[in-house]
C-alpha cells in the first residue's frame, strides 16, 4: 500500500498534485474517509471539518486549473486545537472551551489558508496543553498508533498520533516544555519547535506566554521545512515575534554536514536512562560521524534546575493566562449561578480539569505576596543561568543532540497518580523552552517495537541547520519511514 | 486635640489617543455598548496586546511637564483580580518600572503663596470596562467600550494638608494635562478621576495615621467636599477614642458623606508579575528630547509671563493661565487689541460672566477671540464707548450678526468724537440752559467737578453717541470761558 495517498509526505503530495496524479478533492476525500474509519480507535481529532475541507480542496483544484498553484495548494493538513480557527470549534482540549467558536483565525492558520492548504480539522491535545500523555484532554486520551495501550505523549499528542497513523501528512503543534518533541518521539514522527519569537503566537491559546511556541508535526524533516516556510515570520500582532528575515528552509536541506560539531551534554545521558534508549541515540550520533560530523562532550551544568524552574514559571504565567476563562463572555458557564462569585467559582471548578487546576494553584502560590521573590523571581534568575549554559555551549558546538524523552511511550495510567513523575517526562526538552532555543525530534530507532526520538537543540534562529541535519539523517536511515503495524 | 490632615491623591487621566493602549479599537466616548471592543478588549482566548506608542509619547510628555525622571526602561505588569468588567482577569499596568518617576508641581494657596507637591510616580495602564446595574432584571450588564482605554495614574506624595489643597492639586493636574493636550479633561465623562487617601494624625506626630481611600471622585468640588466629610468622620471617631479602619470608601455627593464599600475579609493579593506578552519599553534620551521639543508653554510659565511681560496682577494671571483654552483666547484678544490689561478685564468680566450664564465653554462661545479683539480695538480708538462695546458683545452672543464693524454701524453705536461737532452741541446746551449755567458759576471752584454732571447728561441727550470724554473736555473749556 506504499502508493496509497495517505502514506505520502507533503513534498510528494505537492508533486503529485502538480503532476495531476490525483486532485486535492481526491486526497482530501480519501483522508477524511480514513479519519472516519481509523480515528475512532485513536481519537486524535476533536473536530473534523469535512465540509470546509472539501470546499478548500475544490478551491485549490480550481486555483491549480487556473494556473495559480504553489507548493501548498490543495495539500491536506490539520491544526492542533489550540489554534483559533474562524467559525470552527476551538476547545484547547478543555470542557471550558467545549463550546467556543473562535471569531478569528490564528496568524499561522491564516498563513496556511493563504498558502492554499486544506485543513481537515482540529487535533486532540492535553487540556490547555498541560500534560505529557494526552490523558488530560476533556475529549478523552489519544491512543498511540504503535500500541493503543500506550500514550502518544503530549500535549500535541493528537497531532503526533494523526501524523503517525497516516491520517494527515502534517499537523501544526505547540511546544511549551516539550509538547512537540516528546509526542513526536513517542509516535515516531518528526517535529520542530522553532526559536521563541520565530512563529507568531497570535490566535494560539496561551499556556505560558514566555515559553509557548508553535511548530510542526510531520513525517520528514523536509516536510517540517515546508511547514516552517509558511509559519515563520514577524507578526505585528505579536509583540514577542521577531522581525528577522525568514530563510527558505528547504534550500539548505541537502547541505553537507561535514565538519558540523555535535555537542553531547553529559547531563542528558543519565544513568537512569535505559541502556537500550541510550544506544539508539548513540547509533544515530554514529551515523552523523559517518557523514563527517565531529562529536564533543559538553556540560550544561544547570540542567537539573530546568524542571523545577519550569514548574514555577509555566504555572505562574498560566494562572494569569487562564483567568479570562471566567464564564462571563465565552466558554463554559455553570448552571444557575447565584451571583458573580458563584458564577466564577463553579464555572471554573466545573470547567477545568485536575491538572489545569493544579497548575493554576501552584502558579498563583508562586506569585503571591511574600512568595514572589522566593519562587517566581528566583526561577527567572535561574532561567538566565540555564540559558547561559547554552550560550556557552554554542561557542563550541553547532548543534546539541540527546534523547528526546527518557523512555519510549508508556502505558496509560502509568504516571497518572504522580504528577512529578509525569513532569520528568520533559526533563530533556524543558531547558530548550526556558532558553528560547529551537528544538527538534526525529525518529532514530526503536526499543521493544516503540519509536525512540533523537533530540536536536540548535542555536537561536538556527532552524535551517537542524532541518538540514534531520534531513541528512533521514536520507541515510529509514526510521522515519517506519509505520505502526497495519498501516 | 489638634489634628493634622494628611492627603495623597491618585489621579487617573485617560489619554487622548485615537485607539486603545493595546488594541486598535477606537477610544471615542459615547458609542453603543460593546461596539468599540475588539477581540483583544474582550480578552478572547489567543489574543495578544500590542502597545500603542502614542500612549507612550503622551506619558513622557506628562513626565517632562512635571519635571520628572523619565523611565528609559518601563515594564508592564499584570495585576491579577477577577471582576466582570476586567475581561482578562488581570489589568495590565506598571508596578516596579513606571514610565514616569519622581516629579513635582506647584499649587497656589489661599494666602497667595505657592506650595510644591511632589509626585511619587505616574504609570501607564489600561482602563476597565463598565458594569451597568440598571435595566437587566437584577443582573448586571457589561460594556467593554472603555476597556483598554489608556490611562496615566498619577500618584502624589502624602503632602496635601487640606481638602482645599487637594482640590487645588487636582485642578492643577487637570490644567497641565489639558495644556499638554494628552487628556480631554472632561470630568463629567470620567476622563479624569481621583482616588483620595485621607488620614489624620495629632499635630506634631511624625507617624501617619490609618488612612482610608475614597474611590473615583470626579469633580473638583466633590474632591473638596468628599475629603472634608471624610476628615470630619475620622475626627469624630478619633476624638471619641476610636480607631480608623483601613478601607475603601465611596463618596455620596447627594448626602455629602462617604461610606465603606463592601469590605473584603482579606486584603487583595494582586500577584503582580511582568507581562510576558509585552516587551519592556526601552527609550533613549534622544526620544525624550524629541518629546521635550514638543512641549507647549505650561500654566506656571504662562502665568509668570503674563505678570512680568504684560503687568497683570498675580491673581489675574493665575486665572487666565489656568486653562489653555482660556489663556489662548485671552492672548488672541490681547494681541489684537494691543492692550493686555483691557483684555484681561474683559475676559474675566463679560466673557467669564457669559460663560457662567450660558453654561458653556470658551471654545463654544459665540464671540470669538478675534471678534472681541476687534471690539477692544474700537474702544481703544474711541469708536466705541464701554456701553457700546457691551452692546456689540451681547449682539454677537445673541447671534445678531458676526461682523463687529457692521454691528457697530447697524446699532448706531459709533461715538461722535469730532471736537468741532461737540462744541456746537455744547454751545447750544449752554445757551438753552442759562439757569443751570448761573448755578454752575455760583458753585465754588472746588465743587464744580460734581456740578458739571447735569451738562454732560444734557449733551448726551442732545446727541447720542458722543464720546463722553470729549464732551467733558469741551464742557470744561466752555464753562471756564464763560
Amino acid at each position: 500500500m506504499s502508493d496509497a495517498m495517505h502514506t505520502k509526505t507533503i513534498a510528494q503530495i505537492s508533486a503529485d498534485l502538480a503532476a495531476g496524479t490525483y486532485s486535492s478533492v481526491e486526497i482530501t476525500t480519501d483522508l477524511l474517509a480514513r479519519i472516519k474509519r481509523e480515528d475512532q480507535a485513536i481519537n486524535s481529532f476533536i473536530t473534523v471539518t469535512e465540509e470546509q475541507a472539501l470546499a478548500q480542496a475544490r478551491a485549490a483544484d480550481a486555483a491549480r486549473a487556473a494556473g495559480n498553484a504553489s507548493v501548498w495548494t490543495g495539500v491536506p493538513m490539520a491544526h492542533k486545537d489550540i489554534f483559533c480557527t474562524n467559525g470552527v470549534l476551538t476547545t484547547c482540549g478543555s470542557k471550558m472551551l467545549s463550546n467556543f467558536e473562535a471569531p478569528y483565525d490564528a496568524t499561522i492558520v491564516e498563513n496556511f489558508n493563504k498558502a492554499g492548504a486544506v485543513s481537515l480539522g482540529k487535533t486532540n491535545m492535553d487540556e490547555f496543553a498541560m500534560g505529557s500523555s494526552n490523558e488530560t484532554s476533556y475529549f478523552g486520551a489519544v491512543k498511540n498508533p504503535w500500541d493503543h495501550d500506550r500514550v502518544p505523549g503530549g500535549s500535541s499528542g493528537g497531532s503526533a498520533a494523526a501524523v503517525a497513523a497516516r491520517l494527515v501528512p502534517a499537523a501544526t503543534a505547540t511546544d511549551t516544555g516539550g509538547s512537540i518533541r516528546q509526542p513526536a518521539a513517542l509516535c515516531g514522527v518528526t517535529g520542530i519547535k522553532p526559536t521563541y519569537g520565530r512563529v507568531s503566537r497570535w490566535g494560539m491559546i496561551a499556556f505560558a506566554s514566555s515559553l509557548d511556541q508553535a511548530g510542526t508535526m510531520t513525517r520528514t524533516a523536509e516536510d517540517s521545512a515546508l511547514m516552517l516556510n509558511v509559519m515563520a515570520g514577524f507578526d505585528p500582532k505579536d509583540s514577542t515575534s521577531m522581525d528577522r528575515e525568514v530563510p527558505d528552509y528547504t534550500a539548505t536541506l541537502n547541505n553537507s554536514i561535514e565538519g558540523m560539531t555535535i555537542g553531547l551534554p553529559k547531563e542528558y545521558f543519565r544513568d537512569d536512562i535505559s541502556a537500550e534508549m541510550q544506544q539508539q541515540v548513540r547509533n544515530a550520533i554514529a551515523e552523523y560521524e559517518k557523514m563527517g560530523a565531529k562529536v564533543k562532550e559538553i556540560s550544561l551544568p544547570n540542567t537539573h534546575l530546568a524542571v523545577p524552574v519550569y514548574y514555577v514559571v509555566a504555572p505562574a504565567e498560566c494562572s494569569a493566562n487562564l483567568s479570562r476563562m471566567d464564564g462571563v463572555r465565552f466558554g463554559y458557564r455553570c448552571d444557575n449561578p447565584q451571583d458573580i462569585e458563584d458564577l466564577y467559582l463553579r464555572s471554573r471548578s466545573e470547567g477545568f480539569g485536575a491538572e489545569v487546576k493544579r497548575r493554576i494553584m501552584v502558579g498563583a502560590y508562586a506569585l503571591s505576596a511574600g512568595f514572589y521573590d522566593a519562587y517566581y523571581k528566583k526561577a527567572q534568575q535561574v532561567r538566565r543561568l540555564i540559558k547561559n549554559d547554552f550560550v556557552e555551549a554554542f561557542k563550541e558546538v553547532d548543534i546539541i543532540m540527546s534523547p528526546t524523552s527518557p523512555t519510549p511511550a508508556f502505558k496509560f495510567g502509568e504516571k497518572g497518580g504522580d504528577p512529578v513523575a509525569m513532569y520528568l517526562e520533559d526533563i530533556f526538552t524543558i531547558a530548550t523552552n526556558l532558553a528560547g532555543l529551537p528544538g527538534m525530534s526525529v525518529p532514530c530507532g526503536q526499543v521493544n517495537g516503540l519509536p525512540v526520538g533523537l533530540q536536536m537543540i540548535g542555536n537561536f534562529f538556527d532552524e535551517a541547520r537542524m532541518l538540514n541535519a534531520g534531513h541528512q539523517f533521514q536520507q541515510a536511515t529509514d526510521w522515519h519511514l517506519k509505520a505502526p503495524a497495519g498501516i | 486635640m489638634e489634628w493634622e490632615v494628611v492627603i495623597g491623591l491618585e489621579i487617573h487621566a485617560q489619554l487622548a489617543t485615537k485607539s486603545k493602549i493595546f488594541s486598535g479599537a477606537s477610544t471615542a466616548y459615547g458609542a453603543d455598548a460593546n461596539t468599540q471592543a475588539c477581540a483583544v478588549d474582550l480578552g478572547l482566548p489567543g489574543v495578544l496586546p500590542v502597545f500603542n506608542e502614542e500612549a507612550l509619547r503622551m506619558a513622557v510628555k506628562f513626565g517632562l511637564a512635571i519635571d520628572a525622571e523619565i523611565g528609559l526602561k518601563s515594564v508592564f505588569d499584570r495585576k491579577n483580580y477577577f471582576y466582570p468588567d476586567s475581561p482578562k482577569g488581570y489589568q495590565t499596568t506598571q508596578l516596579h518600572h513606571p514610565i514616569v518617576g519622581k516629579g513635582h508641581i506647584e499649587i497656589e494657596l489661599d494666602n497667595g503663596e505657592t506650595k510644591r507637591i511632589n509626585v511619587t510616580r505616574a504609570h501607564l495602564e489600561e482602563d476597565a470596562g463598565k458594569s451597568v446595574h440598571e435595566g437587566f432584571n437584577g443582573m448586571s450588564g457589561i460594556d467593554l467600550n472603555r476597556a483598554g482605554t489608556p490611562l496615566v495614574e498619577i500618584v502624589s506624595e502624602p503632602e496635601l494638608r487640606s481638602a482645599k489643597e487637594a482640590a487645588a492639586y487636582f485642578k492643577k493636574m487637570h490644567s497641565i494635562v489639558t495644556y499638554l493636550g494628552i487628556c480631554d479633561g472632561d470630568l463629567s465623562q470620567g476622563s479624569m478621576r481621583c482616588d483620595c487617601n485621607v488620614s489624620l494624625r495629632p499635630k506634631g506626630q511624625e507617624e501617619f495615621g490609618t488612612r482610608t481611600e475614597i474611590k473615583n471622585v470626579n469633580s473638583f468640588r466633590n474632591v473638596e467636599r468628599a475629603i472634608n466629610s471624610e476628615i470630619e468622620r475620622q475626627m469624630d471617631i478619633l476624638e471619641d477614642g476610636g480607631r480608623i479602619i483601613q478601607e475603601t470608601r465611596l463618596y455620596d455627593a447627594d448626602k455629602n458623606e462617604t461610606r465603606a464599600m463592601r469590605s473584603k475579609e482579606v486584603e487583595n493579593d494582586y500577584r503582580y508579575f511582568p507581562c510576558p506578552d509585552l516587551l519592556p519599553v526601552i527609550i533613549d534620551q534622544s526620544y525624550v528630547d524629541a518629546v521635550k521639543a514638543t512641549l507647549p508653554e505650561l500654566p506656571d510659565a504662562k502665568k509668570a509671563r503674563f505678570e512680568s511681560d504684560h503687568g497683570l496682577s498675580a491673581t489675574d494671571a493665575a486665572v487666565l493661565a489656568s486653562s489653555r483654552e482660556l489663556a489662548d483666547y485671552f492672548e488672541t484678544v490681547a494681541a489684537k487689541a494691543g492692550d493686555y490689561k483691557l483684555a484681561a478685564n474683559w475676559v474675566q468680566g463679560d466673557v467669564s460672566a457669559a460663560l457662567n450664564r450660558l453654561e458653556t465653554t470658551i471654545s463654544e462661545l459665540a464671540v470669538s477671540a478675534e471678534q472681541l479683539g476687534r471690539i477692544l480695538q474700537l474702544i481703544k480708538d474711541n469708536t466705541l464707548n464701554n456701553g457700546g462695546a457691551k452692546e456689540v458683545f451681547n449682539a454677537l452672543l445673541e447671534g445678531k450678526g458676526d461682523d463687529v464693524d457692521s454691528l457697530v454701524d447697524s446699532l448706531g453705536l459709533k461715538q461722535v468724537s469730532d471736537t468741532g461737532a461737540i462744541e456746537e452741541i455744547v454751545a447750544k446746551v449752554l445757551a438753552d440752559n442759562p439757569k443751570l449755567v448761573e448755578g454752575y458759576l455760583a458753585t465754588p471752584v472746588d465743587k464744580r467737578a460734581k456740578a458739571i454732571g447735569p451738562f454732560i447728561g444734557l449733551t448726551r441727550k442732545a446727541a447720542a453717541g458722543v464720546n463722553p470724554q470729549v464732551v467733558m473736555e469741551v464742557l470744561k473749556k466752555k464753562l471756564e470761558e464763560l
